[in-house]
């Protein structure tokens, strides 16, 4: 934990704060049917052409039966949309490797896998999609799933915010203005800010380099007719082949990655994703990137105080997911950093941390820095292998998911899951004094709390019901690539990932294989639709209350108190869930890599 | 009925519209402001010698075994710095598999630079990378070949130390990231030197 790290660690945080607020209030213009913006003049036009074309009329508003069937219908025909185009890929333009069609586990998983904004990926990407694939079929949803769930967040918040209300906003409208105001003009900044840096932009086949040093590996021995040959002990036979070429990928990069870096997708072009040096060229973009995963996020937090004109229940939110953040970069840095003992005693200079799955340029802070945030919120991007953390350095992204990726969390999908643990902080506090509780003048009733605690029971019994099913089945543990608790973690981690919308993963696990593609890619609808519906029903409910007024014995959603408890509320519900299964994966490596045992 | 009706027609609009926008004009405009601006970049920073053969990519990692030139990382991507299959080796920490290779690849660096017994050895040298295509060594790795190299190609010690200078990358704005030495082109510059 180097001095300089410590200064990285300070500009990161001073970045996020200092975006925090004009982020926020640009927000909330966009947010605004009748909103103002800067960029009226260029887009206004589009936008409203736009609507002509959807049939809708931006004046309208509805209630949330009626929002969450527009987001249901939507979300239904995008998936559709990839699917087809990823099964019919072979007969597509755009595609100089020619890369076949997928299968159609492989196209579903990946279709509600973006759909989700989860961006799980069971495939290679640069050895699998085609750039019509990459560009349309796949970006589309880094730019839908981005706008639908910032749209939801937002309908959750007017629920917040009116009272005696019946609508909570038109879902078409919110679609439309947070892609054209908000997600396209970065985009179109930072796309160039990485072709800066390195990053490709272009629709070339690949190329081919001549190695310098060419070099010989072994390969199975193969007849005219494709088939391996077997030799007389029945083991294939190998034979010398010179490797003296390198293919470079190619392709149309950076647009797609500064969406997936902002709309928190996290799937990348390169099966390495950011950890590819095309994908995440140097330090500084890797920096940049990280900053795009949280700023949405982060600006939220302020539009929830402004629109409930309580900016200090903003911050108080915003504390509580930045103290959660910080505890969690801390244990993953100083794990990583104090590296792995069974290596240490092979020879490996102690001083240079665990270094097996992380790139030299990103060293052992940016590494563990990356995961932490990428965890934090829904991204899922990774710049080092999660799979080769150590125990505990890899615990913390897989902690990080379990609490519902509510630490800024995905744009929109964060806010709106701490506000399920915001409603339970005062549903608690309101049962220690002996009150009805209340959130912002608003009473809090049964059916409040059961709405919010069915999101939270959804979660679990995903995570744990699926991971307890892989482990017992054949087709569980036949995609393990580690023995071990480090298997189990393997599992946990993946259905973790993908119930929560996340997309990272133990990479070593193979899952592009029927069960695997349709257990993960059921948990990501799952962790989605099973989420939002009921968060939707909260909002209308939220809606239509009356506000009494505040009195002595009113609880305050700001300040240091209410921070503490939202902190608690989240780590309990967290702790007690998963802890039983972290204790067997994680936790317990920990103690048999200090021991020296191997699997 | 109705409802459902007028909210599948604005989903199909929709989705054609996003593509129109997101996935046609937006991709488009970056890629012509890219080839504009930051031709080579955009483009992969292809390194091309005298004759127009494109030897590699300054920012992708190659495989180098040999004693004449410093060494890369251990590549878990495909045979090794396969860069259509970028890969880490997902080994985890109590992996049997893993320690056997740490094991060997420790024994093998210390013998091919002439270190002792009980030297460490740094961690960059003996593990992959999450790529698999880490173009980069640690200063000190360099610093550990450098002997070698020198010797292999008898070229003056100080030449490899001043080339190893030229091709360290250091932390962007003087603050982030680790510093690291670009193998490609320090061997590279190696091989220009006669």
């Amino acid at each position: 934990m180097r001095n300089l790290d410590w200064l990285q660690l300070a500009l990161f945080i001073a970045i996020i704060v200092l975006i925090t607020k004009p982020l926020g209030l640009y927000l909330v213009q966009v947010l605004d049917a009748k909103g103002k913006t800067w960029l009226d003049w260029l887009v206004k036009p589009v936008e409203r052409v736009t609507y002509r074309l959807l049939g809708v009329n931006p004046e309208e508003e509805h209630d949330w039966k009626h929002f969450t069937l527009a987001m249901l219908l939507f979300s239904a025909v995008s998936a559709l949309f990839t699917y087809a185009m990823l099964r019919w890929q072979a007969w597509l333009p755009l595609n100089p490797q020619k890369f076949d069609a997928l299968s159609p586990h492989l196209s579903f998983n990946t279709a509600v896998s973006f759909t989700t904004n989860t961006n799980w990926q069971s495939y290679g990407g640069e050895s699998t999609m085609s750039y019509l694939s990459q560009m349309v079929a796949l970006t589309i949803h880094n730019f839908a799933s981005a706008a639908v769930g910032i749209a939801l967040a937002a309908a959750l918040v007017r629920g917040i915010a009116r009272h005696t209300a019946k609508t909570i906003g038109n879902f078409w409208v919110d679609l439309v203005r947070i892609t054209y105001y908000l997600l396209l003009p970065i985009c179109f900044v930072f796309a160039i800010f990485l072709v800066s840096q390195g990053m490709i932009q272009n629709f070339k086949p690949y190329t081919t380099a001549k190695l310098m040093e060419p070099f010989t590996v072994q390969v199975p021995k193969v007849d005219d007719k494709g088939q391996a040959v077997n030799g007389a002990d029945g083991k294939p036979v190998m034979v010398d082949q010179v490797i003296t070429e390198q293919s470079i990928v190619q392709g149309p990069m950076a647009s797609q990655v500064a969406i997936k870096m902002l709309g928190t997708n996290g799937g990348g072009y390169t099966n390495a994703n950011a950890a590819h040096p095309f994908e995440n060229p140097t330090p500084l973009s890797n920096f940049i990137q990280m900053i795009s995963i949280f700023a949405i996020a982060s600006a939220l937090t302020y539009y929830l105080g402004r629109m409930t004109q309580n900016q200090g229940h903003g911050w108080a939110v915003w504390s509580a997911m930045f103290a959660l953040f910080l505890a969690g970069v801390l244990v993953c840095w100083w794990a990583e950093a104090k590296g792995n003992p069974i290596h240490h005693n092979l020879g490996v200079a102690v001083a240079d941390g665990n270094m097996e799955g992380k790139e030299v340029r990103f060293g052992i802070f940016n590494s563990a820095l990356f995961a932490t945030v990428t965890t934090d919120a829904s991204c899922g991007a990774v710049n080092a292998m999660h799979d080769s953390f150590t125990g505990l350095g890899g615990m913390v992204p897989m902690l990080n998911i379990e609490l519902g990726e509510v630490v800024f969390g995905g744009v929109g999908a964060g806010l709106y899951g701490m506000l399920v643990f915001v409603v339970l902080a005062v549903f608690i506090a309101g049962l220690m004094v002996g009150r009805t509780p209340e959130y912002l003048g608003k009473k809090i009733g049964a059916y409040e709390v059961k709405v919010a605690l069915l999101t939270l029971l959804v979660l679990a019994a995903s995570i744990l019901g699926f991971t307890a099913w892989a482990s017992v089945s054949k087709w569980g543990v036949a995609g393990l690539n580690n023995a071990g608790p480090h298997g189990l973690s393997e599992m946990l981690y993946a259905f973790s990932s993908c119930t929560g919308n996340n997309g990272s993963a133990f990479a070593g696990l193979t899952a592009n294989e029927p069960w695997y593609d349709t257990t993960l890619g059921l948990a990501t609808l799952i962790g989605r639709f099973l989420m939002i519906v009921p968060i939707m029903a909260l909002a209308g409910a939220l809606a239509q209350k009356k506000v009494v007024p505040q009195s002595a014995g009113t609880f305050p959603v700001s300040g240091f108190t209410f921070t503490a408890l939202l902190i608690g509320t989240v780590l309990l519900v967290g702790a007690l869930t998963f802890l039983p299964a972290l204790a067997l994966g994680p936790v317990v490596e920990h103690f048999l890599t200090l021991q020296g045992k191997l699997f | 009925m109705k409802s459902l009706i007028r909210n599948l027609r604005s989903s199909v609009m929709a989705v054609l519209v996003l593509a129109i926008v997101c996935c046609g004009i937006y991709p488009l405009v970056v890629f012509a402001a890219a080839q504009i601006l930051f031709h080579d970049k955009a483009n992969g920073s292809l390194i091309t010698d005298a004759s127009g053969t494109v030897r590699g990519s300054a920012l992708l990692g190659q495989p180098f075994t040999g004693d004449k030139y410093f060494n890369s990382r251990p590549s878990a991507a495909g045979n090794g710095y396969d860069a259509t299959s970028s890969a880490g080796s997902n080994l985890g920490p109590t992996s049997q598999k893993l320690n056997d290779a740490i094991k060997d690849r420790v024994a093998d660096y210390r013998k091919k630079n002439g270190l002792n017994d009980a030297d460490p050895v740094p961690a960059d040298a003996v593990t992959a990378s999450g790529s698999g295509l880490d173009p980069h060594i640690s200063v000190r790795n360099a610093e550990l070949q450098a002997p070698r190299v020198a010797k292999a190609r008898g070229v003056p010690p100080e030449k490899v130390a001043e080339l190893i200078r030229q091709n360290t990358d250091s932390p962007d704005l003087g603050v982030l990231g680790d510093a690291g030495v670009n193998v490609l082109k320090l061997n590279l510059a190696l091989d220009a030197l006669k």
